[in-house]
């Protein structure tokens, strides 16, 4: 059988599977060097104290991953609660309510989106948004929610703009061509006929949206928004102007604070003791683990629910 | 397949006769404050000798790491190294150039070095203990002005940065609350206020902060038109952020070519001494002759035709002692 093969097609398989195993490589690889270069923070300070302490000063040489992790979180979640919604009313206005000759306009601009390098969403945000934030939105969000129990303390504090909110609102903006775009390719193939069926016997378009195109579709709306997710906790430019990296935990939404991300971003260059430059170094093999398991869980959640609908 | 073989072939020649008909070349790494004006330096000295110099500003730590490496021909760092540091890793180390931190303010109607401050009211602010500008502490050593009954926002760096670490180890040099509390270093775990990222995310911040305080170096105050203060220096009188001042704390910086210059320009005794300012320092392998005698020649270089170039990118050069003092140093390490 093997014999058999052309040699072509052999060589073939060969360079695409070695090109499929440096992927796995290149994971470990990256990986043992987190481990290796992490080594000297987690035997001073451990591996599961650095996670869960709030303490991060480069001048008494303490660290810990609290804060960053918390930054991490809030704005990974909150972006998402802005994006999800938006991307897919998006997708579904281009796919089934408007009119073909916009389609094109309005597909290309969000694939554009995705194109701006984060850099330059990290300048607008820091140059337009953050005042904008701080003058207009986050003063009436406070004048509207603030006096509510429990959720006004999201927003105490004196707007700056330079945030958790704000920070939130840049990420789900770069997120947002991301689940839009695989949205709207996940909603384009749902078959016509079956479209059509539903509004021959009567259905508004809001229903065969709800009833036929959304339960068609909805894993590839989910592996849009998991990508989506991996890429708002990666996300590091956008965000490290506007928040200004300060490790505190904090209710409100109005404090500057700390991402795992930022944290690297603003601390790498200048990280001169031995210890500082290994618990940042232990810093990025949490978020390593981190975006490994939300997507590991992320892609077996897909896994049952297919088959579930397989069956 | 043929002819994409003998393109690549093509390629790799010319590929291989631009490598060795390459210039000499001076490879550096380090700092990134002093970047603009070694590139300027760079750009005049290969027109003037056809030698390259190359700097990648990758920061002052990655700096000190490369050279105690020995993967570069010199380490630059925004931070003196000390002396018994340089004899564990067998490392020379000479100031090149001079920068200065200004504190920044916004307030409404107060212009470019009204607002007097002293070592105790900046430290009390960055502590946060003096949280109106009409603090009492502030009204007595401005008299003159009036100031607003509003909240400071005070502003810092949120990346670490040599700014950072000359003005912490002036706060620290002068203030023991400040010492004790937050201590120096090029990233500090600061009790007030918030964290801008860079020169220019601080002078924005402050820019569009009303009642707001920042530093940053001097090139970026000039450059933004931000609000400088005057400050009161060791010698009691208050003095404003600008070339002559900052070379008078050079003069008078207590810079000892046997301690390797290690020297911060804090708080320097000279009468119109700018008092928060440091040099930049350049790290060499003391056993590679080759290497030093090529870096040497640069700095030399620049010394002698670099300050007028230094200044317009509102940097401060060395006075002429310090330089003298530095080829000094270099003669008795046997490079030259």
């Amino acid at each position: 059988m093997i014999q058999k093969r052309n040699p072509i097609d052999l060589l073939f398989s060969v360079i695409t599977a070695g090109a499929s195993f440096m992927v796995i490589l290149l994971v470990i690889g990256i990986f043992a060097v987190l481990m290796k270069e992490s080594s000297l923070s987690i035997e001073r300070f451990g591996f599961i104290k650095f996670i869960i302490t709030n303490e991060w000063n480069p001048v008494t040489e303490v660290f810990g991953a609290a804060a960053s992790i918390f930054g991490t979180m809030v704005t990974t979640a909150i972006a998402l609660m802005i994006a999800i919604p938006i991307a897919i009313g998006i997708a579904i206005f281009v796919t089934e309510i408007a009119p073909d000759f916009m389609k094109g306009p309005i597909g290309a601009a969000i694939e554009l989106l995705a194109a701006i390098p984060s850099i330059i969403y990290g300048m607008w945000g820091l140059f337009t948004l953050a005042p904008i934030m701080s003058k207009y939105i986050e003063p009436q969000l406070q004048k509207y929610l603030g006096n509510i129990p429990l959720l006004g303390a999201l927003f105490e504090g004196t707007p700056m703009g330079i945030d958790l909110l704000t920070a939130s609102v840049i990420l789900s903006i770069m997120i947002i061509p991301f689940t839009a775009s695989i949205s709207r390719d996940a909603f384009n193939l749902t078959p016509s006929v079956v479209k059509e069926s539903a509004y021959a016997v009567g259905a508004t378009q809001w229903e065969v949206v709800r009833d036929v195109v959304l339960p068609y579709s909805k894993m590839g709306v989910f592996g849009g928004i998991v990508l989506s997710l991996g890429r708002a906790l990666g996300e590091t430019m956008a965000v490290a102007f506007v928040l200004g990296n300060n490790h505190q935990i904090t209710a409100s939404l109005f404090n500057a604070a700390a991402t795992i991300t930022v944290t690297l971003a603003n601390e790498f260059t200048e990280a001169d003791k031995d210890v500082y430059l290994s618990s940042l170094f232990h810093l990025a093999l949490v978020l390593f683990m981190m975006s490994f398991i939300v997507l590991a869980a992320a892609k077996f959640l897909l896994f049952k629910a297919e088959r579930r609908s397989n069956v | 397949m043929k002819t994409g073989l003998s393109l690549l072939m093509a390629l790799l020649v010319t590929l291989s006769f631009s490598v060795a008909g390459a210039d000499e070349i001076i490879n550096g790494a380090g700092a990134t404050f002093p970047y603009p004006v070694y590139a300027a330096w760079a750009y005049d000295y290969h027109k003037a000798t056809g030698i390259k110099f190359n700097y990648q500003s990758i920061g002052s730590g990655g700096g000190q790491r490369q050279i105690v490496g020995r993967t570069v021909d010199f380490g630059a760092s925004d931070d003196p190294v000390k002396p018994d540091a340089l004899k564990k890793d067998s490392l020379l180390q000479f100031p090149a150039v001079i920068g200065g931190v200004v504190p920044v303010v916004n307030i409404a109607g107060i212009k470019d070095g009204q607002l007097r401050l002293d070592s105790d009211t900046l430290c009390g602010i960055y502590l946060g203990d003096i949280k109106k500008w009409n603090d009492a502490k502030l009204s007595v050593i401005n008299p003159k002005l009036k100031l607003p009954d509003s909240n400071i926002t005070v502003v810092h760096r949120s990346d670490g940065s040599g700014t950072t670490a000359i003005f912490t180890n002036y706060l620290a040099a002068v203030c023991p609350a400040f010492k004790n509390n937050v201590g120096e270093g090029k990233a500090v775990k600061w009790p007030a206020g918030i964290g801008g990222k860079g020169n220019e995310g601080v002078a924005n911040y402050v820019k569009k902060t009303p009642n707001s305080i920042g530093y940053v170096e001097f090139a970026y105050a000039k450059q933004n038109k931000l609000t400088y203060t005057q400050l009161k220096n060791k010698a009691g009188n208050f003095v404003e952020p600008s070339f002559d001042s900052f070379e008078d704390a050079a003069d008078s910086g207590d810079f000892d070519s046997k301690k390797d210059f290690y020297a911060w320009l804090n708080n320097t005794p000279g009468k119109t001494s700018w008092p928060i300012a440091g040099a930049t320092f350049i790290l060499l392998a003391k056993e590679k002759k080759d290497s030093n005698v090529k870096t040497v020649k640069f700095f030399d270089w620049a010394f002698k035709n670099g300050d007028a170039k230094a200044k317009e990118l509102v940097y401060v050069p060395l006075p002429k002692s310090l330089k003298d003092k530095v080829r000094g140093y270099w003669k008795a390490n046997g490079i030259q």
